[in-house]
């Protein structure tokens, strides 16, 4: 449904000279009725590109499609988007009714609903985010998760074609904001709207999306399913933005096909130019053995329960320990200042080390 | 802290004494000056007690006039130069380029002396022998006949001093209401604007009720302020207010103590008091309407 073309959206001259590209040449399409989570670090462009999604900005250069219709050119009300924003914005002194309603009221002529129909969808809307018993109130008398269902039932409320949220979670505690996103996930299934959602938060994304789209810099690094793309990050970047603890990452060479780390071959390479390379290797990629291909020096071990997570030291890493997440049950093979690993085979990755670009 | 601490009342003292002295004793001593019948300023005697001094002052036809003059201007000036202001200050707000000189410009009346920019009005509207004035001559052009402003009907005067009124009040009006439009937050324009709200739409039910504080707080010191006027009509029309037929309450107030006629403590007073009651009972008015709305 939603089809994108390049968008290039430079020239937002501050004052002090210099041009900033929030957003260069982003390519994507998303499917008809699915969450796609823009992911990135902060100053990525990821607002960016949802307020040129919503028409708050103009692009430079490119094309926004709905389905097939061309709405670059049209202003934000006539896109037909529903909006969440950061901080709710919510209209202090209207009742959470009167919030709700405030987008039916701006319609005109033949589209705008009789009273009652306006009164009806508020309630369906409202019902939908579980707030009916709160219409009453003003959004200063609300709890931030209220007040975020308050905000979503107002984007919803004249039936978007597409659902925008601006990192929505963002003000929320670390408890709602678990609760909030299984609450958003429910909602747009049952709605079917296509929904995009800004946010840096990783984990976030992983769990509520059908898709994610990583960002740097203003341009795409990656889409795909949450699992796809970690599993199969493009680039350095992707690899290290997703997952907790982060990927580990090791300075490595490449001889005749076969990875080395400092002295010792870890693994094969096949089909990798020789030279150095960076190597990433996610914490549960490593099993414990006595006759490893890889030693490390032990520095300490965390108790997580199921898990242990093993920390150590090693020359050729680029940071300052490396993580490894293996079963508790491994617990008693660890002591004395070595551990040796084996490598799981889909679990490193090998990168170039100029561009971050995946080799491996 | 110790809450009944008697050296907290030593650092209090200077202040209870200096306003005891120069506020609260005054204040307390011309409601009883009022009350005082047939006071002699000269020997500081009185003859009796009783409400002689009010019947006289409201019988008073220059306290009449006054009385008017200050109700059209509170009336005339308040509305209008709130309303002008707030149309300005969005304007300013909706510009980009020259804001900063559009800013300067509006505010430069707020920091020229009141008696200067009376005299310049009194030089734009004054009819001379030898000259029909500046704003006279503009009226010519379009062939409408000279009015003497500073010097002829009332309502071409009471015109002058509304419009000076308004002059001088308006750019702390601008000053407050533009910072009071840049605080609103953006994003609330955002939300506005992607859910498809005219512009209309926006400020009535956004703009309007977030500066809605200032706007009440505006209204009510520009009444209060109205009520007091007193320089703006000496500024135009000089000290002889009554013989002008310009005077103001706060006028009368003043001749009654200093003026040509002066010498009544009492009348002053009297009048002092009503006019207390009378901003009183509009700040009142002012509050309870729009505490209503909110």
């Amino acid at each position: 449904m939603l089809q994108e073309l390049t968008k290039i959206f430079p020239a937002r001259n501050k004052k002090s000279g210099g041009e900033v590209t929030a957003a260069k040449n982003l390519n994507f399409e998303i499917p008809d009725g699915e969450l796609v989570s823009l992911l990135g670090p902060s100053g990525c462009g990821k607002s960016t590109t949802l307020n040129l999604l919503c028409g708050l900005l103009k692009p430079t250069g490119g094309r926004i499609f709905f389905g097939e219709e061309d709405v670059t050119d049209l202003p934000a009300e006539k896109r037909g988007v529903g909006m969440v924003f950061q901080n709710y914005a919510l209209y202090p002194h209207l009742t959470v009714r009167q919030n709700i309603l405030f987008p039916l009221q701006n319609l005109k002529g033949a589209e705008r609903p009789s009273k009652a129909e306006m009164l009806r969808k508020a309630e369906e809307a409202a019902d939908l985010v579980q707030i009916g018993e709160l219409m009453d109130r003003r959004p200063g008398e609300l709890s931030g998760g209220q007040q975020q269902r308050v905000a979503i039932a107002r984007a919803l409320v004249k039936m978007p074609r597409i659902l925008l949220m601006d990192e929505p979670l963002s003000n929320l505690d670390a408890r709602l904001r678990l609760q909030t996103r299984e609450e958003i996930r429910r909602i747009q299934r049952e709605t079917g709207l296509t929904t995009v959602f800004v946010t840096h938060d990783q984990e976030e994304a992983m769990s509520i999306s059908d898709r994610i789209i990583v960002m740097k810099e203003g341009a795409v690094q990656q889409m795909g399913r949450p699992q796809e793309v970690y599993d199969e990050p493009a680039s350095l970047f992707v690899a290290k933005f997703l997952g907790t603890p982060p990927i580990n990452v090791l300075r490595g060479t490449v001889k005749g096909e076969r990875l080395y780390i400092g002295e010792e071959a870890v693994r094969e390479a096949p089909g990798v130019p020789e030279g150095e390379v960076l190597a990433g290797i996610r914490p549960e990629g490593f099993t414990l053995c006595q006759g490893g291909a890889f030693t490390c020096a032990l520095k300490a071990v965390e108790v997580m329960g199921r898990d242990i997570s093993v920390v150590c030291t090693h020359p050729a890493l680029e940071g300052e320990t490396l993580r490894a997440i293996i079963s508790a049950e491994n617990l008693a093979q660890i002591g004395g200042e070595k551990v040796r690993f084996d490598l799981k085979p889909g679990k490193t990755f090998l990168f170039r080390p100029d561009d971050g670009e995946r080799i491996l | 802290m110790e809450k009944n601490n008697p050296k907290s009342w030593l650092y209090l003292l200077p202040a209870i004494l200096f306003l005891g002295v120069f506020l609260v004793y005054p204040l307390i001593d011309v409601f009883v000056y009022s009350f005082e019948e047939g006071y002699n300023f000269a020997s500081q005697t009185y003859q009796g007690v009783g409400l002689y001094n009010y019947s006289y002052v409201l019988r008073d036809p220059y306290f009449l006039q006054a009385l008017k003059n200050t109700f059209l201007l509170v009336i005339i000036t308040v509305p209008l130069s709130t309303g002008l202001a707030l149309l300005i200050s969005l304007g300013l707000s909706s510009v980009k380029a020259l804001r900063q000189l559009f800013q300067t410009v509006y505010f430069l009346p707020y920091v020229t002396n009141t008696l200067a920019v009376g005299l310049v009005f009194m030089i734009l509207f004054k009819k001379t022998a030898y000259t029909d004035g500046f704003i006279n001559q503009i009226l010519g052009w379009f062939g409408i006949g000279a009015v003497d402003f500073m010097d002829g009907p009332y309502w071409a005067k009471m015109f002058v001093l509304c419009l000076y009124t308004v002059w001088i009040v308006m750019p702390f009006k601008i000053l407050i209401l533009t910072s009071a439009l840049a605080s609103v937050n953006q994003e609330y324009y955002n939300a506005a604007r992607v859910d498809g709200t005219s512009s209309l739409r926006i400020f009535a039910r956004i703009t309007l009720p977030m500066i809605s504080p200032t706007l009440v707080y505006l209204v009510i010191t520009g009444f209060i302020g109205a009520f007091k006027a007193y320089s703006d009509a000496v500024a135009l029309f000089g000290t002889n207010l009554n013989a002008a037929g310009m005077n103001t309450i706060v006028g009368y107030v003043y001749d009654m103590l200093y003026g040509n006629s002066g010498g009544y403590p009492s009348y002053a007073s009297a009048a002092a008091v009503l006019l207390f009651w009378i901003v009183l009972t509009v700040t009142c008015l002012n509050l309870l309407v729009s505490g209503k709305r909110n």
